[in-house]
């Protein structure tokens, strides 16, 4: 009871004049921010940490905490309508928005990646505010082989994503996890897979760079390819009438991936150093897996939409838990509001919730009506992203290619890595022609600077000993669930060549 | 397809002989004290993709996988053409930026695309050219404060001109 009086008051703060503006300002910057490739919300909130300082601390957190779930709405809109996942975790949202787009069912995608993002956001609200204290603690028990555990179920996950060339894809995972172990070793610190000694490489491969190579410049080459340059344009149609048909659609057709990914996601994002990205693929995997119909994924299945949307919008309040509680940041997102928090003299961590009620209530609150403002303004601007579906592929193409170099430089404002994003476009392509899967390679990038650290942590406390992933409660049997996604298609092979053996004998 | 999914599996895997080669710079064993050296990780994931490449090789030769079962060409004439006039582009743009600067390559990139390979009106190609740069420029100088590269000094007065303008 007493907690519902608090989110009570929490929620009327967040609706005084000041605080809802904030509200309604941040939710449209983060939309539009997140919707650029190249951009999402650490970008959104670090430009415009300085802004708040005008204001009130509880008025900034809320500001802030608006812009990242604007961003994480908007992510959906540069993967959907242009196939460019502008952060990590919206790239699993490319793997169905993307082809939805394509059969000009745009609306239906951009719907249920809308609904999808409130009802996770809101199942994550809830489970927040119930239980806040009780996850901090679960959290604090995640040790480096807990973690290295759920890296190896995520990477267990890509190996069902990839489709039936298992080699391939084990061998796009190790490649991206490769790649991103360029730079220095994260322990020792010396430098590490400088190619060709080039020097531009000591500073690492950063996951938007191939991203935007595989994605904006890799996959706009091969349409173009496959369609010899005579792409018949899409003309998705928008109206009332339709997008109130698209909703009732994305709720029949969405409904279980949104469920998946609203749990998921959550209890992924709340542990230290995992985030949002690991959650929706997660989640993605799952999805398919409990789906009555799963080779409908990958072609374009409102569940494939769903369950990615709904486990990254509600990971992102996850990851504020850890923050807010324990005081360690669960994203690069929240380690920007930490510093906030600490800048307008507030300390972060167990205290918090009894020294500064006001604040976190009113900031618990502000989660509530910025998710209702999302959705609102979102399906409010459904018809401007369609519009940009229906310019001519002779235009769309080439602003893709602008947008894909010109955001692929304000991430890392390095002319080096804009012609690393062309060499991983040009080598996309012909990776893509011979069937080879990249978004395994994308996501690896994006846990193995996770995945080594804590893999290395572990041998050391257990002595070089690998029993340790298997001997601890937590641990355990997340290593054999994942043991076991990654050997079923194995199985699964190796059963089909010994049926088709039998048939020709029989 | 056939010869170019052996001769890619026969690059990858010199790529993944050249990155374990390159991790031994770094210690690839366990050491005591300080658990396993810094090139470990990346030389143990180039050994999998070795394997991964001689299983793609070994499936190439049962004939099971799709790229290893047809005789279409890998890229055709269009395939080529549109690749190199596309791609092309892209390096082309990417070059012209240290010259004259983020927005002048897009300006010419955007008119060579939509004039020369889309082939829209005059009108239509100098409108998009012209007004995309401006616009990403507000964006990114004024609103995001994201310089953009400003290519050589002969660029500056107009910079200077829009610069003026949004401080």
């Amino acid at each position: 009871m007493d907690v519902l009086l608090l989110l009570g008051d929490g929620m009327l703060l967040s609706l005084q004049p000041l605080n809802l503006m904030m509200i309604l300002i941040g939710v449209t910057l983060g939309l539009f921010i997140g919707a650029m490739p190249g951009l999402g919300s650490v970008n959104g909130v670090a430009i415009l940490l300085p802004v708040t300082f005008l204001v009130p601390p509880g008025s900034a957190i809320i500001f802030l905490a608006a812009i990242y779930y604007g961003a994480m709405y908007g992510g959906a809109v540069s993967s959907i309508t242009l196939g460019i996942p502008g952060a990590s975790t919206a790239v699993a949202t490319t793997f169905d928005g993307r082809p939805l787009a394509k059969q000009g069912r745009a609306s239906l995608a951009l719907v249920t990646a809308a609904l999808a993002s409130f009802i996770g956001g809101t199942v994550a609200n809830v489970l927040f505010t119930l239980f806040a204290p009780l996850l901090a603690s679960v959290a604090l028990s995640f040790g480096p082989p807990e973690v290295f555990a759920l890296m190896l179920l995520a990477f267990a996950t890509f190996v069902g994503l990839g489709g039936d060339d298992i080699p391939k894809t084990i061998f796009s995972i190790c490649f991206g996890l490769v790649l991103g172990a360029v730079g220095f070793d994260q322990i020792s610190g010396a430098p590490r897979l400088v190619l060709f000694d080039y020097n531009g490489f000591l500073q690492g491969i950063g996951f938007l760079v191939l991203a935007i190579g595989v994605y904006g410049i890799g996959e706009m080459l091969w349409t173009i390819d496959q369609t010899r340059g005579d792409v018949t344009a899409t003309t998705p149609k928008m109206t009332v009438k339709g997008m109130a048909s698209d909703t009732k659609e994305a709720a029949k057709r969405g409904w279980k991936g949104t469920m998946i990914g609203s749990f998921l996601g959550f209890f992924v994002g709340v542990l230290p150093a995992a985030g949002a990205t690991p959650g929706s693929l997660m989640s993605y995997g799952v999805a398919k897996m409990v789906s009555r119909n799963p080779d409908e994924f990958g072609k374009g299945s409102p569940d494939g939409v769903a369950a990615p949307e709904a486990a990254n919008n509600s990971a992102s309040t996850g990851s504020m838990l850890p923050m807010l509680t324990l005081g360690i940041p669960g994203s690069p997102t929240t380690a920007i509001l930490l510093g906030g928090m600490v800048i307008w003299g507030l300390v972060p961590g167990p205290r918090l919730f009894v020294d500064e009620q006001e604040f976190v209530w009113g900031l618990i609150g502000s989660f509530y009506i910025s998710n209702v403002a999302a959705l609102l303004i979102n399906l409010a601007f459904i018809p401007v992203f369609i519009w940009m579906l229906r310019m001519p592929f002779t235009i769309l193409a080439p602003m893709i290619f602008v947008l894909s170099i010109t955001g692929g430089y304000a991430a890392t404002r390095d002319m080096f890595d804009i012609w690393l994003i062309v060499g991983f476009g040009i080598g996309a392509f012909f990776m893509r022609k011979f069937d080879y899967p990249l978004a395994p390679a994308v996501l690896a990038i994006v846990l193995g600077p996770i995945a080594e650290p804590t893999l290395r942590q572990s041998l050391l406390l257990s002595s070089g000993d690998p029993s340790i992933f298997f001997t601890r409660p937590v641990a355990g049997p997340i290593t054999v669930i994942a043991l076991i996604l990654i050997f079923m298609p194995l199985v699964k092979v190796i059963r089909r060549q010994m049926g088709k053996r039998k048939k020709p004998a029989s | 397809m056939r010869v170019g999914e052996l001769l890619t599996a026969g690059f990858l895997a010199l790529l993944s002989l050249y990155l374990m080669w390159k991790s031994t710079e770094l210690p690839i064993g366990y050491i005591a004290g300080t658990g396993p050296g810094g090139g470990a990780w990346p030389f143990w994931l180039s050994a999998i993709m070795l394997v991964c490449c001689v299983c793609v090789a070994f499936n190439w030769w049962r004939g099971t996988s799709p790229p290893s079962q047809s005789e279409e060409p890998v890229l055709d004439s269009h395939g080529w053409r549109s690749l190199i006039f596309v791609g092309g582009g892209i390096i082309a743009f990417v070059a012209l930026v240290s010259i004259i600067s983020m927005y002048g390559a897009i300006a010419v990139f955007l008119f060579y695309y939509v004039w020369f390979l889309g082939r829209h009106g005059l009108i239509l190609s100098l409108s998009i050219s012209l007004i995309t740069p401006v616009a990403l420029f507000f964006f990114f100088e004024g609103a995001m404060q994201i310089t953009m590269p400003s290519g050589l000094p002969f660029t500056d007065p107009v910079f200077n001109f829009l610069y003026e303008i949004i401080y």
